[in-house]
């Protein structure tokens, strides 16, 4: 777990306080399920992220059924396909899920929407499994082939690359909020320099190269 | 040790090319061939383990399973146990009824290492196979791989041990361009996937490390509840080597790892002996 004392949630905290973090990587996990979904010919396609601690999968995107009320959703990733996928790392393509009566309950409860398809890939970053990405009955040409799973692993590499992005932010977000809170007041600090007109910028931050050359002398 | 760099000239799966593209030729004397290695088999009296997120007992693509184990957290780290068969996610059923088409005959074992009690990370793979490995099973499917490089050395040695023990650990090859483990080993015996839509087709790799493609796109399977799929990956290609292995271990049971690995190459579907050249 990232904490208030390592450098990467440092920089990203204060990034944070420049930029609205994570719209960016939010925009794109949306753009990429609805590029899955559009491939593919799917009738949806939604990206978990894996929750390691709870051991569940949560739905962050989605494009096509299910688009309104599954996002934030959680389900346990010890079973099903998208579980599998987790646990694993690997990709897999099941179809004709029809004639598995037992599959077809456990998704009807979770997600209202009993797909005949289904083709996961694991998002990954740095070898890391972050999370899955899903694409619920494409177009019978478009499954079942080993192009089309190397096709989706394509994407789930983009998606993996924003989900980290995503979880970064959140990462640096509660390191503040939790035992950072002299942080906290860093990052407002480098706010109210952002959004500060131009002709008083420049003093502002002569002041905190002042303020800087004191800490120096302080930590020496 | 292997690194996840330079990885544009190997070979995970057949993509674009069929049998006919990488057609072998060999000096072989044409002893060995299909019907010499596994004609008339049946698989009967060779044990195969299954090593992933467990079987479903009775499913009617699985028939009967011989045992059921699973890795456990003990006192002293994690172990393995007899459990109920069963199976969270249904991969490890796919692949046993694979194995069970492949070898009617065959006596399949369960060991579970996904799914319950918090299974699915490399040390549950290790023990798991490990504990196959010391069972001395015939022939142990492992449809499954790790990427982590601290598990690399366990992995290896435990795969020498299962080579010189005559315990042939078939492996999938990870589906995505990334290193993973233990199928990287020339111990064992490495599987990706081709497009045929043919079960008996098996290919020998002439880029390897992958060294054998079988079938894995679209593959009917055991789904969980008694029903079938059609399920896609190297996962599924893998226990077609498996029972295939359990065929001809059947025959030739003194077969070593090595010399099984050989029967396989000189009757893959892409590997000819050099006289029927043009033929």
């Amino acid at each position: 777990m990232t904490t208030t004392s390592e450098p990467t949630a440092l920089v990203a905290a204060i990034s944070g306080a420049l930029a609205e973090w994570g719209e960016d990587d939010r925009a794109l996990l949306a753009s990429i399920v609805n590029v899955a979904r559009s491939i593919f010919g799917a009738a949806a396609s939604s990206i978990f992220l894996y929750d390691h601690e709870a051991g569940e999968l949560v739905f962050e995107a989605v494009a096509g059924e299910g688009a309104e009320f599954l996002i934030g959703t959680r389900f346990p990733a010890d079973r099903g396909i998208a579980g599998w996928v987790a646990a694993t790392g690997e990709p897999m393509v099941v179809d004709d899920l029809a004639s598995s009566a037992l599959f077809a309950r456990d998704l009807a409860e979770s997600t209202r929407y009993v797909p005949n398809a289904i083709m996961a890939a694991p998002v990954l970053h740095r070898q890391e499994v972050l999370g899955v990405l899903q694409v619920l009955d494409p177009h019978p040409q478009s499954r079942s082939s080993i192009a089309d799973l190397d096709l989706l692993m394509m994407f789930a590499g983009q998606a993996g690359l924003s989900l980290n992005g995503l979880t970064r932010g959140r990462t640096a977000r509660a390191a503040l909020h939790g035992a950072g809170a002299e942080f906290e007041r860093l990052a407002d600090m480098v706010r109210l320099l952002a959004e500060m007109p131009l002709e008083r910028r420049a003093a502002g931050l002569k002041l905190v190269d002042s303020l800087q050359a004191m800490l120096i002398e302080l930590a020496v | 040790m292997t690194t996840t760099q330079d990885t544009a000239g190997l070979t995970w799966h057949l993509l674009d090319r069929r049998p006919r593209d990488i057609s072998i030729e060999t000096g072989d004397s044409g002893l060995v061939t299909p019907e010499w290695a596994w004609g008339g088999a049946t698989g009967a009296g060779v044990r195969v383990c299954i090593v992933d997120s467990g079987v479903e007992a009775g499913h009617p693509l699985v028939g009967e399973l011989a045992g059921a184990h699973g890795v456990q957290p003990g006192q002293d780290g994690l172990t393995v146990a007899p459990v109920p068969a069963g199976d969270a996610f249904g991969h490890g059923t796919a692949c046993a009824s694979i194995v069970r088409r492949m070898a009617p005959e065959c006596e399949i074992h369960s060991v579970r290492i996904l799914g319950e009690n918090g299974g699915g990370t490399g040390d549950a793979l290790l023990a798991g196979l490990a504990w196959a490995v010391e069972q001395r099973f015939d022939v142990i499917n492992l449809s499954l791989s790790t990427a982590r490089p601290q598990f690399n050395r366990a992995l290896r040695e435990l795969a020498d041990e299962a080579y010189f023990n005559r315990s042939v650990i078939v492996a999938s090859a990870h589906n995505a361009r990334i290193e993973s483990f233990p199928w990287r080993f020339s111990s064992v015996i490495s599987v990706g996937s081709h497009a045929e839509e043919d079960s008996a087709v098996v290919l020998y790799n002439p880029r390897p490390p992958v060294e054998f493609f079988a079938r894995g796109q679209a593959v009917p399977v055991a789904a969980l509840g008694g029903g079938t799929t059609r399920n896609t990956g190297n996962s599924f290609a893998t226990p077609h080597v498996s029972g295939l292995s359990a065929l001809i271990l059947s025959k030739h049971p003194r077969l070593t790892t090595f010399e099984l690995k050989t029967v396989l190459y000189l009757t893959a579907a892409n590997v000819r002996r050099a006289e029927s050249r043009g033929a």
